[in-house]
């Protein structure tokens, strides 16, 4: 438990000290420091709310005529609140957080690692896609299918993840979150492929 | 006054903090009035400074209206647009320099250098003075010191540049309070969160640079989804193209190429400009040149300046495109478009707009005016003085550093709002190595030559150990001015790493440091001199009197000794007077002032003599 820099008061974690109404050193997790409990699903409503009440309370421009320190704190805090804001909305960047700060390791998903039950999918969608590039446009409606289809499976995807994020929630099980390392990696691997086809069509429609 | 008198209002006497709009071709300055911003005027009535710096034949820079005339007189010792130079390195503004009459030094590096006169100034230092004119307006309205403020600048300036204009400030003895987005600024003045809850679009086309910033309202918080925009675009570049075709016509009909006479292009520069400004209102004008007794005129249709500038004004539309799709809404999602920076007066720009967002802009407040305004808001809201407002603002270039084989790996992504930090931990590649470092990075390529270098890190001193096993941790964050700070830690010790910081443009902090002290003794001599002529008029006026006794009676009732000493004195004075030397001017005076005592008298009884003479008892 640390001290009240001020008056030296115990602090039980929170944003301002309750005797002295200071400032405290901001804590960098990013579910403490929004007052959430650990969760995989969140309340996105109930997030924007909570970063817009906390902005107020400790955006710098609302500590310009404070304490050297507080003027810091208040930096550092408004950097935290607002990298926190942009992970917890994401569903996916969220459960990468989570995931890390559970002792997972997500390493950089390598596009050579392709999962094995797409890799006939992606031979085909490669052979398109070079010509495609080759100026032959009689791909384009293969393309256009194959597209649907991934965006499909990353739907897919996504409701695999909603559904382990409640098991996890309820449960707390790790099996879980290494389910949901597993989902993530692929899902990367196709938003991946979404993107390079939709470039590759806008390119070729222009 | 005894302080049984004075008002309590029971909080201490704060400075008050202004709001500035350093522009490409104007600069204002406002202050938040009890319920209102309103424009600081110039002693003379003006609103306007133009950003326009000279150096005069006394060797002093002069700015605003001194300077815009300058550049009629003495173009060569004369510099505008400087805010296209700002955070600039030499290499980078090569095309611009054949347009403007000002050189730059040769030995420009990652400053340029400015060469006026036999004198060198950098951009900051150059800036400085049209803010130490907006500071001694504001000065001489509010009649006391202005030391605090918060200064505009385009949403899509890198680091360099910002930090350049907090420089520029801190040189004109200014405490940057803040940097404030212009369109987020623009926003800010409409007091658009007076409807509560919406989406905004702020288009915003200025002299020279060029920015879209699309806004959440929300409960008066002002939040920015995404911005971009082109540093590199404005109205400048319309009167450019303006200006080529007249030198193309002088050139032909003259048989005189014009595009090397200083002189005349800033002629024809204000002929152009006048005439571009005539078509947002009349559908046909003339662009017109009396020059050493020779005429040129041509008329300028409106559809033809439409054609000329539609390539223009087209550049503005990706950078909109793609800021509606990074705040990740369709273009139906913005409810409202408001209208910024002098060329949006162009009707062709005003009907892109509106066709692109399907939406009437506002266009109620004067474009020129309204970032001035907004920096008011802001000024006020950094006071305590609103305290119903709060801007969130967003990075609006990617920060990376450079890894192996010169990729970028992105630390914190464009359009995050700030403040953003991102946290990065390093360590040795070989046994004993004792540095390791950082070469940072703004922008959105892949490869780190492609995008815009920001700065060196050197973590010096690391203790010598296997590879590997060193454990910095380096914390990048930008602040709410949208300026990197970087801090690093030694995970093992928990002590602070030390650093040296390189940047790649722009100044050192001692650089700085040496301008402000230069800034100070630059005061002091200005001080100086104003002592030296006031003690002369004092001087003038006691020498005039002097001449005008020789013609009194009074003056024939002195002996020779008491004339003679008058006359010495007098040459005393004389002598003293150039001597840039006020104390002894004064000590003269009152020399002249002692031995004078009984001639004063002798006039005082004259007077009194003939006035009784003339009066009858
Ligand atoms: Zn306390």
């Amino acid at each position: 438990m640390e001290a009240c820099w001020q008056c030296g008061h115990p602090q039980h974690e929170s944003l301002f000290c309750q005797f002295c109404n200071s400032l405290q050193r901001p804590t960098p997790d990013y579910y403490r420091f929004l007052g959430l409990e650990r969760k995989l699903s969140l309340d996105s409503k109930d997030l924007q709310n909570r970063f817009y009440n906390l902005s107020r309370l400790l955006h710098p421009d609302r500590y310009l005529r404070r304490t050297p320190k507080e003027r810091q704190y208040s930096l550092e805090a408004t950097a935290i609140l607002n990298d926190a804001y942009r992970v917890l909305r994401d569903h996916v960047l969220r459960a990468e957080y989570v995931l890390k700060e559970e002792g997972f390791n997500i390493g950089e998903q390598r596009s050579e690692n392709v999962p094995p039950e797409l890799l006939e999918e992606v031979f085909e969608l490669n052979l398109a896609l070079e010509e495609l590039r080759g100026g032959d446009s009689s791909a384009r409606p293969q393309l256009c299918e194959a597209y649907a289809r991934f965006v499909a499976m990353q739907d897919e995807a996504d409701n695999r993840l909603s559904e382990l994020f409640r098991r996890y929630d309820t449960t707390g099980d790790r099996e879980a979150l290494a389910e949901v390392r597993g989902v993530l990696n692929r899902r990367k691997y196709i938003r991946n492929l979404v993107s390079e086809v939709e470039k590759e069509l806008a390119a070729s429609a222009a | 006054m005894s302080p049984m008198f004075q008002i309590d209002f029971g909080r201490p006497v704060r400075s008050r903090v202004v709001g500035i709009d350093l522009g490409t071709t104007n600069s204002l300055v406002a202050y938040m009035d009890l319920t209102s911003p309103k424009v600081i005027p110039d002693p003379g009535g003006s609103l306007i400074v133009p950003s326009v710096v000279s150096l005069s034949g006394a060797g002093e820079l002069v700015a605003g209206n001194e300077g815009r005339q300058m550049l009629l007189t003495d173009p060569e010792r004369t510099v505008y647009s400087v805010k296209r130079l700002m955070g600039k390195g030499a290499a980078d503004v090569q095309d611009e320099l054949q347009l403007f009459p000002f050189h730059i030094a040769s030995a420009s590096d990652a400053v340029i250098q400015i060469e006026l006169g036999d004198r060198t100034f950098t951009p900051p230092e150059i800036s400085a003075q049209i803010l130490r004119q907006l500071k001694s307006n504001a000065e001489a309205y509010f009649g006391e010191r202005v030391t605090q403020a918060v200064i505009t600048v385009p949403a899509y300036f890198n680091d360099a540049q910002r930090q350049a204009t907090k420089d520029a400030g801190r040189i004109a003895g200014l405490e940057v309070l803040r940097l404030v987005n212009e369109p987020t600024a623009a926003a800010l003045a409409y007091g658009l969160d007076k409807r509560k809850e919406g989406v905004v679009a702020v288009y915003d086309l200025g002299g020279g640079t060029f920015d879209i910033s699309i806004l959440k309202l929300h409960q008066g918080i002002f939040e920015v989804l995404a911005t971009n925009g082109d540093t590199h675009l404005g109205g400048d570049d319309i009167d450019n193209l303006l200006l080529r075709i007249a030198l193309e016509d002088t050139a032909t009909e003259w048989g005189e190429d014009l595009s090397t006479n200083h002189e005349a292009i800033q002629l024809l520069r204000r002929a152009v400009i006048e005439a571009k400004e005539q078509l947002s209102t009349v559908p046909v004008t003339s662009i017109r040149l009396e020059y050493h007794g020779k005429k040129y005129e041509r008329e300028l249709t409106r559809e033809l300046f439409e054609q000329l500038i539609t390539p223009i004004v087209d550049r503005t539309l990706a950078p909109c495109r793609n800021c509606i799709h990074d705040a990740g809404l369709n273009v139906e999602q913005i409810d409202e478009v408001v209208l910024v920076g002098g060329s949006t007066r162009i009707p062709l720009v005003r009907q892109a707009v509106e066709k692109l967002f399907r939406a009437k802009p506002h266009t109620e407040l004067n474009p020129e005016q309204v970032v001035a305004l907004g920096a008011a808001v802001q000024a006020a809201i950094l006071a305590g003085d609103v305290t119903d407002k709060l801007l969130l603002d967003v990075t609006p270039l990617s920060l990376g550093i450079e890894t192996m084989g010169g990729v970028v790996s992105k630390l914190i992504h464009r359009n995050s709002t700030i403040p953003a930090s991102a946290t990065e931990v390093f360590t040795t590649a070989v046994e004993g190595q004792r540095n390791v470092l950082i070469h940072v990075v703004q922008g959105e390529r892949e490869l780190a030559r492609d995008c815009r270098s920001l700065a060196r890190f050197d973590l010096k001193d690391i203790d010598p150990m296997p590879a590997g096993m060193a454990r910095i941790e380096v914390r990048f964050l930008i602040d709410a001015n949208g300026i990197l700070n970087v801090t690093a830690r030694d995970i093992r010790t928990g002590k602070e790493q030390s650093m040296e910081v390189k940047p790649s443009y722009g100044l050192t902090d001692e650089q700085v440091e040496a301008m402000i002290r230069e800034s100070i003794d630059l005061a002091e001599e200005d001080f100086k001199a104003r002592q030296v002529r006031e003690a002369q008029v004092e001087a003038d006026t006691i020498l005039a009197a002097v001449e005008r006794a020789r013609d009194n009676e009074a003056w024939l009732e002195l002996d020779d000794e008491e004339r003679s000493r008058i006359e010495r004195a007098v040459n005393e004075l004389l002598m003293a007077y150039h001597a840039d030397d006020h104390l002894l001017i004064r000590a003269q005076i009152d020399k002249l002032n002692t031995v004078t005592m009984k001639l004063a008298e002798n006039m005082m009884n004259t007077a009194v003599r003939s006035a009784l003479k003339g009066t009858k008892i």
